[in-house]
């Protein structure tokens, strides 16, 4: 292990790393056998990778015996470059097969004769790859990157940060194979099934114990608000995905299993966790990184840290609350369709604390927005954050969402906010971050950055106002009758309206994934040659 | 760090003191309309709950002083809905399809609510255009299997087509010619081409021919000593070039080898028979309509 496992210096302890290579040889072990036991084929293929991951890491752990110890003095940086390339990868992944998904929607002949490949599997392969994929690597790498630094010490109990990487990154391999092969518990955003819940259960509780460790051994006397937003992020997570994913396998030899719950209480707790993986993951931890990001790259305080603290606990309190708003008008009790409502309408201002903490902090910079085009994809992303914080509270309004519900309006609201606050946030931060991981003192190319804002920007707004047209006039038709009170268009007929608004979504994803693609060159330029650079604790990190 | 409070410059605002990787906080205090705008959120919450059904108690949630329930609207919309209605509605229901026809006022509204109806019921077998397809009967023409009438189609519609559940359906059955054994593959080749010839299309004139018999020994007391059909069983008109299973010789010997026979449900199940009314006179509607018997 780390620091703390040497028996003497220079070389690591030959006890601690036995026990460490015997449980991987356990674990390949306990795998193998399962998958050689296996009643359906997704469950043997995923215990073999499983195996195989065990077995590389026996074997890395075997490998490093003899050698001299790294030096664990300065901060822990080689997994946040590691986080920070699988971001950037898992990222292109997920637009492009979102690209895919779009052009199976536009035009059904793109759904192959292949079931793998069909849009039923790759929807859920497309939300995954960015929320999870992209989205958990960039909350992964950032908050490992900020801990330390806002803390002045390294990240603690030694190389559990690597497992943290590595496992979470083996989630990912095993869901996406997953829902290729047809494995799914049917639960938006937590469909893999019970097995790789287990498993990311343990990696979380390794990323808590990293997290939490390290806050523990700081050398600041205050802890900054980037990390309250982190910590809230790992613990509620955790919290939602054991309660919603409680299920009872079939067989422990096989991948099905079936849920605790059902009718109306499996509704809400599916979309209890639903609206608070987007409260947590997707706003609370990217909050965290804003935090950090914003002021670190505008190079000015933040804006109030009274702001901070109310809409830190206001947030917290109240976005646990506002799930049932997903399910009004269905058989969930009026008395809870309320609560949901109206908790997401006192969440409005909260949200925008945040909003205005990033903005303001930028008073006293705002002409870097002209010459600084990763400050400027940052603060677009802010602006997204507080877009869709102002649509979501007014769709949770009944009246509202009888209009709304189940129609591309909500599409459109969810992608404003993942392609224009999460995925802006993320590449902002990633733009700067990467080359001052490689010791580089900016990107390769700004002008490549500002191409990509643009590109990016342009294409969520194509997104965003094509499904607004659609998912509006979708609901308008299905709620015209004719002057007899008649209904005057079958669901076919919305299908085939919303056609070329189909087609216009694609080429904004296209324009959003050109932009992703860009990025990628120009990280590649960026790193190309430069070598890896380990910051001393408690020196303070670049600004731009 | 040490607690340094300082005075930034930009703003004139205090900071906090706290330094983490040299990021500062100023001391702003909350901004007024943010502070407002979110008290009056929550007032406007706690003033809803209040109004509308919300919070949960032993012994059930409170229902709200406006007594409104979700439930209660739906069914208060769908009153109002009927109510508008009711008048034609009733007359619909109290009139034959005959009669219907002959109002002009409620043929127009029997014609807008069927073809509402059709959107929704039976577009899924017919086609958007009632144009039918392979197995499914094109509605728009004057090729009709049991009857083009107003009151032959409601009947159609109402009792459905072969629908077990419905004694009164319509129904007869074709037998299995080939499988069973009560004709050999020579034959139903040679019948084939007869049938295939009625309607003036390319045959083996030999086989068709030979065919001639057996069709007036095995075929002619459903489809006719012409092959003109018989509406009475539903049998197909086989001389006008309209094929519901495909008019290919290869075709028409499949269907004699080992028939498929179409089934409609009996939409009494799912429709009031002012709605079967008012699909009868859309689908009469159509294009092929024929003319009400009079008595």
């Amino acid at each position: 292990m780390g620091a703390d496992t040497m028996t003497h210096k220079g070389q690591p302890s030959g006890g601690g790393a036995m026990v460490m290579m015997a449980l991987w040889g356990l674990l390949a072990l306990l795998a193998i056998t399962l998958g050689a036991k296996a009643v359906d084929t997704p469950y043997a293929i995923h215990m073999f990778i499983f195996a195989l991951a065990a077995i590389l890491a026996l074997i890395f752990k075997a490998r490093s015996f003899g050698k001299p110890a790294p030096d664990t003095s300065g901060y822990m940086d080689d997994v946040v470059r590691y986080g920070a390339i699988a971001t950037v990868f898992w990222g292109v992944v997920g637009f492009l097969v979102g690209l895919v998904i779009a052009l199976q929607l536009a035009y059904p002949a793109w759904n192959p004769n292949l079931e793998w490949f069909n849009f039923g599997r790759l929807r859920p392969l497309h939300t995954s790859a960015v929320i999870f994929a992209f989205g958990g690597n960039a909350l992964l790498c950032t908050s490992f990157y900020v801990v330390q630094r806002t803390n002045r010490t390294r990240l603690a109990l030694g190389n559990l940060a690597w497992f943290v990487f590595w496992g979470y990154q083996l989630f990912i391999v095993l869901a996406a194979t997953g829902y290729l092969l047809g494995v799914t518990e049917g639960r938006e955003y937590a469909e893999p099934e019970w097995y790789i819940d287990l498993w990311i259960t343990v990696v979380w509780v390794a990323y808590f114990l990293v997290f939490f460790g390290t806050l523990l051994k700081r050398k600041e006397s205050h802890i900054y608000v980037a990390n309250w937003f982190y910590l809230s992020f790992i613990v509620t997570i955790a919290m939602l995905h054991i309660v919603n994913n409680l299920s009872i396998p079939v067989s422990v030899f096989g991948s099905k299993s079936y849920s605790l719950f059902s009718g109306v209480q499996d509704a809400l707790t599916q979309w209890w966790y639903g609206h608070n993986a987007v409260g947590f993951f997707l706003t609370a931890g990217f909050l965290g990184m804003m935090y950090f990001f914003i002021p670190k790259r505008a190079n000015r305080p933040v804006y109030s840290y009274r702001l901070s603290i109310v809409h830190f606990w206001s947030l917290i309190f109240l976005y646990i609350w506002a799930g049932p708003h997903h399910l009004h008008y269905t058989a969930l009790p009026d008395w809870a369709q309320t609560l949901g409502m109206v908790f997401s309408i006192m969440l409005w201002m909260p949200s925008w604390g945040g909003m205005i903490n990033g903005l303001m902090t930028l008073s006293g910079a705002w002409d870097k927005l002209r010459t600084d085009p990763v400050l400027r994809m940052m603060v677009i992303s802010v602006a997204f954050y507080g877009m869709s914080t102002f649509e979501g509270p007014m769709m949770s309004i009944k009246a509202v969402n009888s209009l709304s519900h189940y129609t591309d309006w909500t599409i459109g609201h969810v992608h404003s906010g993942a392609l224009g606050w999460v995925g802006m946030i993320s590449m902002g931060c990633m733009y700067h971050l990467i080359p001052r991981l490689y010791g580089q003192k900016e990107v390769y190319s700004l002008r490549l950055v500002s191409w990509h804002v643009w590109l990016a920007t342009l294409g969520i707004v194509v997104y965003a106002s094509a499904m607004w047209v659609s998912g509006i006039m979708q609901g308008l038709m299905w709620r015209e009758y004719d002057a007899n009170g008649f209904l005057a268009y079958s669901f076919v007929e919305t299908v085939e309206a919303m056609h070329p608004y189909y087609v216009i979504r694609a080429f904004g994803g296209a324009l959003f994934l050109v932009g992703g693609l860009i990025m990628v060159y120009n990280l590649y330029r960026t790193i190309k040659g430069a070598q890896p650079v380990t910051q001393p604790v408690g020196a303070i990190s670049a600004a731009a | 760090m040490a607690h340094h409070i300082e005075k930034d410059e930009v703003s004139g605002t205090q900071t906090t003191g706290h330094t983490w990787d040299g990021i500062k906080e100023l001391n702003t205090p909350l901004p007024k309309w943010w502070l407002y705008t979110f008290y009056g959120c929550v007032i406007w919450a706690i003033g809803y709950t209040v109004l509308y059904p919300a919070w949960p108690l032993p012994g059930g949630a409170t229902p709200g002083i406006l007594g409104w329930s979700s439930r209660g609207q739906l069914a208060q919309q769908m009153e109002v809905a009927a109510a508008a209605q009711k008048d034609t509605v009733d007359k619909i229901a109290a009139m034959s399809v005959d009669d219907i026809l002959k109002d002009p006022k409620l043929l127009a509204y029997a014609q807008a609510g069927g073809a509402a109806a059709f959107k929704v019921n039976c577009v899924q077998c017919h086609g958007a255009g009632a144009a039918g397809g392979a197995g499914y009967p094109n509605l728009n023409d004057d090729d009709w299997l049991w009857g083009g009438t107003p009151d032959a189609i409601y009947t159609t519609l109402k009792h459905g087509i072969r629908y077990t559940d419905d004694p009164e359906t319509r129904d007869s059955q074709m037998p299995n010619f080939g499988i069973d054994g009560i004709l050999t593959p020579e034959q139903i080749d040679q019948v084939a081409n007869y049938v295939v010839s009625l309607s003036g299309e390319q045959a083996d004139a030999g086989k068709a021919e030979a065919g001639k018999q057996i069709f007036a020994e095995n075929c002619a007391s459903c489809h006719g000593d012409d092959g003109k059909g018989n509406r009475d069983f539903g049998a197909p008109n086989l001389t006008d070039k309209l094929w519901l299973y495909g008019g290919s010789i290869e075709q028409v010997k499949a269907q004699i080898n080992k028939p498929r026979m179409g089934v409609m449900p009996a939409w009494t199940k799912r429709l009031d028979d002012a709605e079967i009314k008012e699909l009868a006179i859309y689908v009469h509607s159509l294009g092929g309509g024929e003319a009400p018997v009079t008595q």
